[in-house]
């Protein structure tokens, strides 16, 4: 049995939109509905969808940077060794929940302060903690940039962040987000920013770490060849909910859904000789089709650990 | 044999910096054949965007063309007076920019602002002709024509990408030129915007400069590609071959690093190191700190640089193809 960091049930996310200056009346968008899933120690889960269709809304609700709106979410607690839901947090307990969580966010350009040093950046998350003196706070920095490969360290502590290339940047993200040694990390778009060129070096990077430090990732993209790269499962997304999950392979040889099949046909193939058909689907049939067969049900197995959502059993099979 | 639409030749142009000139384009040649579609592949700074620039004349103010031509129809572009560039430009070349989020002005209608090209190029068209001109472009770009009375920021990206591609082809080009059309979108909408710029390109038998990072929508897009590094053209031939037997080292960490959804799961290769300073003069192979296996002669900064046929119509840097 395979113990697990995090574990999702039924998370909702739901934002009240007022209808106008004058109009009292309310409606609600249902950005996120009904997730579940878990994550096992060291193995990372892909997110994928496209634009808008609630994936960063959960990671931020995981993060509890914007709080939930029902359902449970579960993190596994050190020191007792058990499940431990996020709701019961309060004060230093809270502290220490989020030392275990964090996130790295997808501009490099926008996610570091430009008055702050490297330094600076680096050793704001041992301050606010208050972990170790201040050369092990200066130590521990210099160690962590040589991890992500930014050696010299001195070279790199005083600069700003305006003197450093893209994949630099990202690479000081991903150091500020590891100096907490954290067992959980949620990635959102880390690369889509990136050249293809540094691509490959920062998921490389994210994937040495993830097994030297045992981290678990959740990783979020909408390009699933990235996803087929740096995950053992992948979570597809379509307005705010859930479709299919299986393993990653799993998924791309025998995708069920019409919307997986359309999103795996859309990713372009480095290949001239390939000749690639794009599953047609109409996206407003899907959406009255979930609309109708609701979502309150449970995800199907149809084995190999390969679930995939109610609504479109009915409506294919 | 369809004939050389647009031909650039030995183009060189440079940034006139505090800290140096900076040579963003060194000696680019390429030609591109009516109908026909053509890649330009590359890594960020290396130069894509300024071949791009330097077709339209549109290049920053501190940016000049020292060397070499570019002849569209037969008519050469490099020193042409601002005027007479306004006809060309447009007319003869037009652009589909890089960020269709800001290609729009935020406070004029966006069937307006096609209008006002259209405008420019063709003062007789009545009012009437020229709403059917935009209707017409809208349709073959799978757009509402109630769009033309929508500001900017009423549409989506997809949407905004789409007019920006209308826009474009509003005054009838033979040379469009597409600079990262799809970065900023998600892969559902780039693979319709991919699929309405091929069905245009064809339908209206257009010339095409493709311009990307990503080597995947180069494969789907292009018969012919070249790969620049560091300003230069280092590979160059049709888009199959380049694939199936790449000759540079770069081409090759390209190809080897680009992720994909079929086939076997690869390991992939990065590419470390970043690319070299454009500043200055520079001795022998521009790749050689990053090349994963180079030759003596080519670290020793000697080896002889330019490019050599390697087969037919495919053309390869000399040092790293010498190199193996």
């Amino acid at each position: 049995m395979k113990k697990n960091v995090i574990e999702v049930k039924n998370l909702e996310k739901y934002f009240e939109v007022s209808g106008g200056f004058f109009s009292r009346k309310k409606t609600t968008v249902k950005a996120v509905d009904d997730i579940t899933f878990e994550i096992p120690f060291g193995e990372s889960l892909g997110l994928v969808g496209q634009s808008g269709c609630g994936k960063t809304t959960t990671a931020r609700a995981l993060c509890l940077l914007d709080p939930k709106t029902g359902g449970e979410v579960n993190f596994f607690n050190n020191e007792t060794s058990s499940m431990q839901s996020i709701d019961e947090l309060e004060g230093e307990e809270l502290k220490k929940f989020r030392r275990n969580i964090q996130m790295i966010f997808q501009d490099p350009y926008e996610s570091l302060n430009p008055r702050w040093t490297i330094k600076d950046i680096i050793l704001e998350p041992l301050n606010i903690h208050n972990i170790g003196d201040l050369d092990e706070r200066e130590e521990a920095v210099s160690e962590i940039l040589q991890t992500v490969g930014l050696t010299p360290p001195e070279n790199y502590m005083p600069r700003y962040p305006h003197e450093l290339s893209g994949g630099q940047r990202q690479r000081v993200s991903i150091a500020r987000t590891l100096i907490m040694k954290p067992k959980f990390v949620v990635c959102d778009e880390p690369t889509s920013m990136l050249d293809v060129s540094i691509r490959i070096s920062i998921m490389d990077l994210m994937l040495n770490l993830a097994k030297d430090l045992e981290v678990s990732y959740l990783y979020i993209t909408h390009d699933l060849a990235v996803a087929r790269y740096m995950c053992n499962r992948i979570a597809v997304m379509f307005n705010g909910k859930i479709v299919e999950i299986a393993e990653t392979e799993e998924l791309l040889n025998n995708p069920v859904h019409p919307y997986t099949k359309r999103l795996i046909s859309s990713i372009p193939v480095p290949d001239p000789s390939y000749d690639r058909k794009v599953y047609d689907i109409n996206f407003e049939e899907l959406d009255s089709l979930i609309e109708k067969y609701g979502s309150d049900k449970p995800m199907i197995d149809i084995g190999n650990e390969h679930y995939i959502a109610t609504h479109d059993v009915k409506g294919i099979i | 044999m369809s004939k050389d639409v647009l031909v650039v030749k030995d183009l060189n142009m440079h940034y006139e910096t505090l800290a140096g000139n900076v040579s963003a384009v060194k000696n680019v040649s390429f030609s591109v054949k009516e109908g026909e579609s053509f890649g330009l592949v590359g890594e960020s700074g290396c130069g894509k965007t300024s071949v791009a620039m330097s077709l339209l004349q549109l290049q920053a103010d501190n940016a000049k063309i020292s060397s070499g031509s570019i002849s569209l129809d037969g008519i050469e572009m490099v020193g042409m007076s601002e005027s007479e560039l306004r006809k060309v430009r447009w007319d003869g070349i037009s652009i589909v920019f890089q960020g269709a989020m800001n290609a729009w002005n935020p406070v004029v209608k966006v069937g307006e602002q096609i209008r006002e090209a259209i405008r420019e190029h063709y003062p007789n068209n009545t009012k009437n002709e020229n709403t059917e001109k935009i209707e017409s472009l809208f349709k073959m770009v799978d757009l509402d024509s109630s769009i033309m009375d929508r500001f900017p920021h009423e549409l989506s990206g997809g949407m905004k990408q789409r007019a920006v591609i209308a826009l474009a082809l509003s005054c009838d080009p033979k040379v469009v030129i597409a600079d990262e059309p799809t970065t900023a979108l998600d892969v559902v909408i780039q693979d319709q915007i991919l699929k309405e710029i091929k069905k245009v390109q064809e339908l209206l038998g257009l010339s095409l400069i493709y311009i990307s990072h990503d080597i995947a929508v180069i494969a789907e897009m292009t018969d012919q590609m070249a790969v620049m590094y560091a300003g230069s053209i280092v590979e160059i031939g049709p888009t199959d071959q380049v694939f199936s037997n790449p000759k540079h080292a770069y081409t090759r960490l390209l190809l080897e690093s680009t992720p994909s959804v079929v086939g076997e799961k690869k390991k992939l290769r990065s590419l470390e190191g970043e690319p070299p300073s454009l500043i200055g003069e520079e001795n022998g192979c521009s790749f050689s700190p990053r090349c994963p296996d180079p030759s003596d002669k080519c670290k020793s900064g000697n080896s002889e640089m330019g490019l050599i046929e390697v087969a037919d119509g495919h053309f390869a840097d000399k040092c790293c193809v010498e190199c193996g």
